[in-house]
């Protein structure tokens, strides 16, 4: 955290240990950066000459699509590297992998990776800035960003809306999250889910918990809709499907009773007819592909913000700040 | 200057006045409203943020804050008229032009600015200024506005640490 230079320090890693200005920031710059994927020529030579590996261990289209879009319209070389077709195939270990890629002078790590904290044991061992896109069921940082700043548009602050995080919280970094980044802007936020897959300790994450998935949407200003993977059935969490569906599943009956409009957001990929009915998906308060292109300017702003910087030279540039 | 704005373009057609974040956008949306008063014309407004076209970043690192760019018309073909409130390296200048360049190929690109403090490194001239002055590298020009400093003022000052 060496000052102006580095404002978020060298990773990504969470939002858990972000302050809130630094939350802020990521937001704020995000805000000049939605108008550039609104140009005929998407691109700004902010990150010319820096070179980002997307490494995806774990099986990703929205988050590497838009990790690249925003690595592309910021004129970064980018290379991707998934897991299958790669030496860890041949069982390198994630250290050598990384390693190796940075004998080949690289900038960034871009990190999606099955095992919580695979983003900060790389980051603790190579130079290159290291941005976690997911890492196990820890956090998931710039979908976290994203969704605030999804929320930020729509009611103008996040400060004392009411966001309820619906489904299996258990598992998803996504919550968790959402949960440390919403909470250190103020938002009051509540969890909804069968108590199979919930945390044991969930009231140590300071949030309301619903059993009724009718409270929360009485509560609620809006819903972040979870994926429930459908491995969960096999491991025994919930009973079938169809039950979830009836017990938690966000129908347009269910909102309609509502006392008051409900802003629908879901991380993505859905499964329609399970967690979400597909009327609420598609209907008037969904904000779900607001979601997916604030992403890229919420990616663009976090690459700009780790960039370049060095100290030792700023001093002689300063002379030619105009 | 509004009025050589005018003189220099052969009237407001086809004119966009583009003001660089920040204080040259106060002084683009006066030459607006000068030149809607003097010629009954309303010209097109823009404003530039050129952080992102810097070509220090990777030497200052980024500057937090990045403000809008907003190109209301497509500037093809156009007269476009950039506005800052003070000209000294001309590495601002530049990144602005390489931003323009990618919203499209104007006709004729100027440069009005309210101070010239000289001492450019890039070969960059004004069509229009406000004045002229000399000053030495260790001194700064500051133009502040009413809108964002409360007054209208130009202060000459002794450089300090932080730039």
């Amino acid at each position: 955290m060496s000052g102006a230079s580095a404002p978020l320090g060298k990773d990504l890693l969470g939002l858990e240990p972000l302050t809130g200005e630094q939350i802020k920031l990521i937001l704020d710059t995000a805000e000049p950066f939605k108008e550039i994927s609104e140009r005929a020529i998407k691109k700004v030579p902010t990150l010319r000459g820096a070179t980002i590996v997307n490494l995806f261990f774990e099986a990703s289209t929205r988050t590497r699509i838009s990790f690249e879009f925003a690595e592309k319209r910021l004129s970064a070389d980018t290379v991707n590297v998934t897991a299958s077709g790669s030496s860890v195939q041949k069982g390198e270990t994630l250290v050598d992998t990384a390693r190796n890629l940075e004998a080949m002078r690289i900038d960034m790590v871009v990190i999606r990776h099955g095992a919580s904290g695979a983003a900060q044991f790389l980051a603790e061992r190579i130079e290159s800035n290291v941005i976690n896109a997911g890492d196990g069921t820890h956090e998931h940082p710039t979908q976290g960003l994203l969704d605030m700043l999804t929320l930020r548009d729509h009611f103008g602050r996040l400060a004392g809306v009411k966001v309820c995080i619906l489904g299996d919280v258990l598992h998803s970094r996504v919550a968790r999250s959402n949960i440390w980044g919403l909470k250190k802007r103020g938002a009051e936020v509540a969890v909804c889910g069968p108590r199979s897959l919930l945390p044991n300790a969930i009231d140590e994450f300071g949030v309301q918990v619903f059993d009724h998935v009718e409270d929360a949407i009485d509560w609620a200003d809006a819903l972040n809709i979870l994926r429930l993977q459908l491995e969960r059935m096999q491991g025994g969490y919930i009973p079938s499907l169809r039950e979830y569906n009836r017990v938690f599943g966000v129908s347009r009956e269910r909102l309609d009773r509502a006392k008051r409009d409900v802003l629908i957001l879901h991380p993505g990929p859905m499964n329609r007819g399970v967690e979400i009915d597909s009327d609420v998906a598609d209907g008037p308060f969904s904000v779900i592909l607001d979601q997916v292109t604030n992403g890229v300017a919420i990616r663009m702003a976090v690459l700009y913000l780790l960039s370049g910087g060095r100290p030792e030279l700023a001093e002689s540039a300063k002379g030619a700040s105009r | 200057m509004a009025d050589e704005i005018v003189e220099l373009n052969d009237g407001t057609d086809d004119l966009i006045i583009v003001g660089i974040q920040r204080r040259g956008v106060q002084l683009a949306a006066r030459l607006v409203s000068h030149i809607a008063e003097s010629e009954g014309a309303n010209v097109a407004q823009g404003a530039l943020d050129i952080t992102l076209y810097r070509d220090d970043l990777q030497t200052v690192g980024p500057r937090p804050v990045v403000g809008p760019t907003n190109i209301p018309v497509d500037v093809d073909g156009r007269r476009v008229v950039i506005v800052d409130d003070v000209l000294y390296t001309g590495r601002t200048v530049r990144a602005a032009l390489d931003e323009l360049a990618d919203f499209g190929r104007p006709m004729r690109i100027a440069l009005a600015v309210l101070i010239d403090r000289g001492g450019r490194e890039l070969p960059i001239q004004p069509d229009i200024v406000g004045k002229r002055v000399e000053i030495n590298p260790d001194q700064r020009v500051d133009v502040l506005v009413n809108e964002l400093d409360g007054r209208d003022a130009v202060v000459l000052s002794d450089r300090e640490g932080a730039a």
